[in-house]
């Protein structure tokens, strides 16, 4: 199995320095705007134990509150679906579509979707799906994936997005005004949902007691996407449920201040029943979540995708989503990852300095670097750490070996500040490729205990 | 009086002695009894961070060995310390693991927890602009600092207080409290982004015009010391123990 060579990818992303570096620098004027809505909140570190209360209580009583919600929302005229993979996910929503005789359909945003391939699924099938979300929107009419769960698009450029309106939106090629491009995207998705047969959107939240499901979006798109088409399609994990209204109160207060840094979603939307004469769907889907639970990395499963980790991550910052090659990239989408895929995705816990800013900004408080710190135990035991594993434990031969230790140390005090440079910095050299290598110092220190000691 | 066993990280060893001597001298000028146990070797941290636990017990059993019976253990690094106080419940004891946790100090933690700002000893004035990395074990998770990203009433700057104490010294922080990217192997297997991430963090300290550099984990020191000189940017790094020791000139 191929590994994801995480290094390469974002050796790869670096190249384009201006590039990165405003990557880097639109992400953490995220971060600090989230900062600033979090300080706004004299009791913000009381919400976010309130989040991490509502959220593991959940968790512990998911059976109970699935049922609840099933049971609630079935009695409000909701058809309940579940799906134990994507693959059923994909099916079930084609067979609605196919029942509704849908052609086209709109979709806001939704990773779900994203981690099932449902599109790609939908499209073989002779449907046509629209993302409505701007940013998704972009990377959709790139042929891309999203690179940030809040923030699709934000690895390309304006005038990248403007060279691409020009070849599907008929723009004119060097106009990157965004209110431009903004106009030309809201007309031609105008379009889209006035054909539309059918809307699909994601699951922010799901209310057990009430029996409703909550779309947060900035955009209005999944309220356009589900006013006019008579089928309403809503996909969520099973770990979105929450027990009431009350416990949405919290998580909301968190949600778009932890990604945007604004005090709230500029459309949080409550649907709770189908409206007039139309179908309103949802599908539960497990996909590999009842095994977390079970597992050691449980506490990912209180993730509310806000994407704070990830403006907040320099790694992510300076890599780039795609480098990390999954739907949600960054140190939660590690953690997932590794969790899920341990061989394939063995590099991404390791994309990590173990800083811990991520942990600092979870809204759900997720002990994020832990996370990854434990996802290293099983990373290392695949086959792309092999030549790693071994030289590892040598090293750890040598330490526990401190005259060992010390009789290597006294040849490399010896040798190497003789050695010719192109000895020592060549591409066997991955520190000195950008780097100069620090000589040992001419007298260790012990020597110089022993020294004062003899006076 | 109280006995320090003074802990002496690998590569400061054999690399930056003079940040262990600046260690050791500090904390008798200050009174304490404080012994060197030779036979110490590295506390584990590169394997436990390298999911290899089962490597490390051997040298966490050692260091419990040497220093289990004196009343504190002080180190001139915080990301060892935090391997000490963290990463030892993996695999001893969790009583034992506790019990030592609570007894290691970062030299600065020690200064300004133990000792107390205001009894502290530093004859040695460094009339000079220096900018302070904070690492990010000293930062997260020993406290040392507060991350521009948290909101925690009554931190504080511990090693900024610390250092501030010295006679004419100007500490300037940069504008990101962010990683440098060392971050151990991290540096080798994600060589490109680690180089970035550090020529950032210099860039960031450069523009504030600071002459020296320093910090309290000579790893991190290191990793931009060797970008510095790779792109032959005339900065001083040194181990904030020297500053106070009066050997950072």
């Amino acid at each position: 199995m191929a590994c994801v060579d995480h290094a390469g990818n974002a050796a790869a992303f670096l190249k384009d320095k201006a590039q990165a570096r405003w990557h880097d620098e639109a992400l953490w004027y995220v971060r600090k705007k989230r900062d600033a809505a979090a300080a706004s909140v004299p009791e913000w570190e009381e919400l976010r134990r309130a989040a991490e209360a509502v959220k593991e209580h959940t968790l512990a009583h998911l059976g109970h509150y699935l049922t609840l919600f099933e049971s609630q929302a079935r009695a409000n005229g909701i058809e309940v679906y579940w799906a134990e993979n994507g693959q059923e996910l994909n099916d079930i929503v084609a067979g609605l579509l196919r029942e509704h005789g849908a052609k086209r359909v709109v979709k806001s945003k939704s990773m779900l979707t994203e981690e099932c391939g449902l599109n790609a699924y939908l499209q073989q099938r002779g449907i046509e799906v629209t993302d409505t979300d701007l940013g998704e929107r972009i990377v959709q009419l790139a042929g891309q994936h999203p690179s940030h769960i809040v923030l699709p698009a934000i690895h390309m450029r304006k005038r990248e997005v403007a060279a691409l309106f020009s070849e599907h939106l008929g723009t004119e090629r060097d106009n990157d005004d965004p209110l431009y491009l903004t106009r030309a995207a809201r007309a031609h998705l105008r379009q889209k949902f006035l054909e539309a047969d059918a809307a699909i959107t994601g699951v922010n939240f799901a209310l057990a007691e009430e029996g409703g499901v909550v779309v947060c979006t900035n955009e209005g798109n999944a309220d356009l996407g589900t006013a006019l088409p008579g089928l309403h399609i809503a996909c969520m994990g099973l770990e979105k449920v929450v027990p009431d209204a009350r416990a949405l109160g919290v998580l909301t207060r968190l949600l778009a201040r932890s990604a945007t840094g604004q005090a709230i979603t500029t459309y949080t939307s409550h649907f709770l029943r189908p409206k007039p004469g139309g179908r309103l769907c949802v599908v539960i889907v497990d996909n590999g979540r009842s095994g977390l639970l079970q597992s050691g990395q449980k506490k990912v499963l209180t993730c509310i995708r806000c994407g704070a980790c990830m403006n907040s991550c320099p790694v992510y910052r300076r890599s780039g989503g795609h480098s990390y090659e999954t739907t949600v990239p960054g140190p939660i989408g590690s953690v997932l990852a590794a969790a899920k895929e341990p061989g394939r995705f063995a590099s991404l816990p390791f994309a990590c300095t173990l800083c811990a800013s991520c942990d600092h900004v979870c809204p759900e408080r997720i002990d994020l670097h832990d996370r990854l710190f434990a996802a290293r135990r099983v990373a290392m035991e695949s086959t792309c750490f092999g030549g790693k594993r071994r030289s590892l434990r040598l090293a750890a031969v040598l330490l526990r070996h401190p005259r060992l230790y010390r009789f290597v140390m006294a040849a490399a005090r010896a040798v190497l500040p003789k050695l010719p440079r192109n000895w020592l910095y060549n591409r066997h050299n991955l520190w000195g490729l950008e780097r100069e290598v620090p000589m040992p110092a001419k007298k260790p220190f012990r020597q110089m205990m022993r020294e004062r000691k003899r006076g | 009086m109280k006995r320090i066993g003074l802990f002496v990280p690998c590569y400061i060893d054999d690399f930056y002695p003079e940040a262990a001597l600046s260690t050791l001298e500090i904390l008798e000028a200050h009174g304490f009894d404080v012994a060197y146990p030779e036979n110490q070797s590295c506390c584990g941290q590169p394997l436990f961070n390298n999911g290899l636990p089962e490597d490390a017990r051997l040298l966490a059993e050692r260091f419990v060995k040497l220093f289990g019976a004196f009343d504190y253990v002080v180190a001139p690094s915080s990301s060892c310390i935090a391997t000490v106080k963290y990463r030892y419940r993996e695999v001893l004891p969790q009583k034992e693991a506790e019990a030592l946790g609570k007894r290691v100090y970062e030299l600065f933690e020690f200064l300004h927890d133990v000792v107390g700002v205001e009894r502290l000893r530093l004859p040695h004035p460094f009339p000079h602009r220096v900018g302070l990395h904070q690492s990010c074990h000293g930062l997260r998770e020993l406290g040392l600092g507060c991350p521009s990203e948290t909101f925690v009433k009554g931190c504080g700057d511990k090693v900024r207080r610390v250092l501030e104490k010295v006679e004419g010294i100007d500490v300037v922080m940069p504008s990101r409290d962010e990683c440098c990217g060392f971050g151990g192997t991290f540096s080798v297997q994600e060589h490109a982004l680690s180089a970035r991430m550090g020529r950032d963090r210099i860039a960031d300290h450069t523009a504030n015009g600071v002459e020296v550099i320093t910090g309290v984990d000579m790893s991190c020191l290191m990793h931009m010391q060797g970008l510095a000189k790779r792109d032959g940017i005339p900065l001083r790094f040194v181990h904030a123990a020297q500053i106070l020791a009066g050997r950072a000139e």
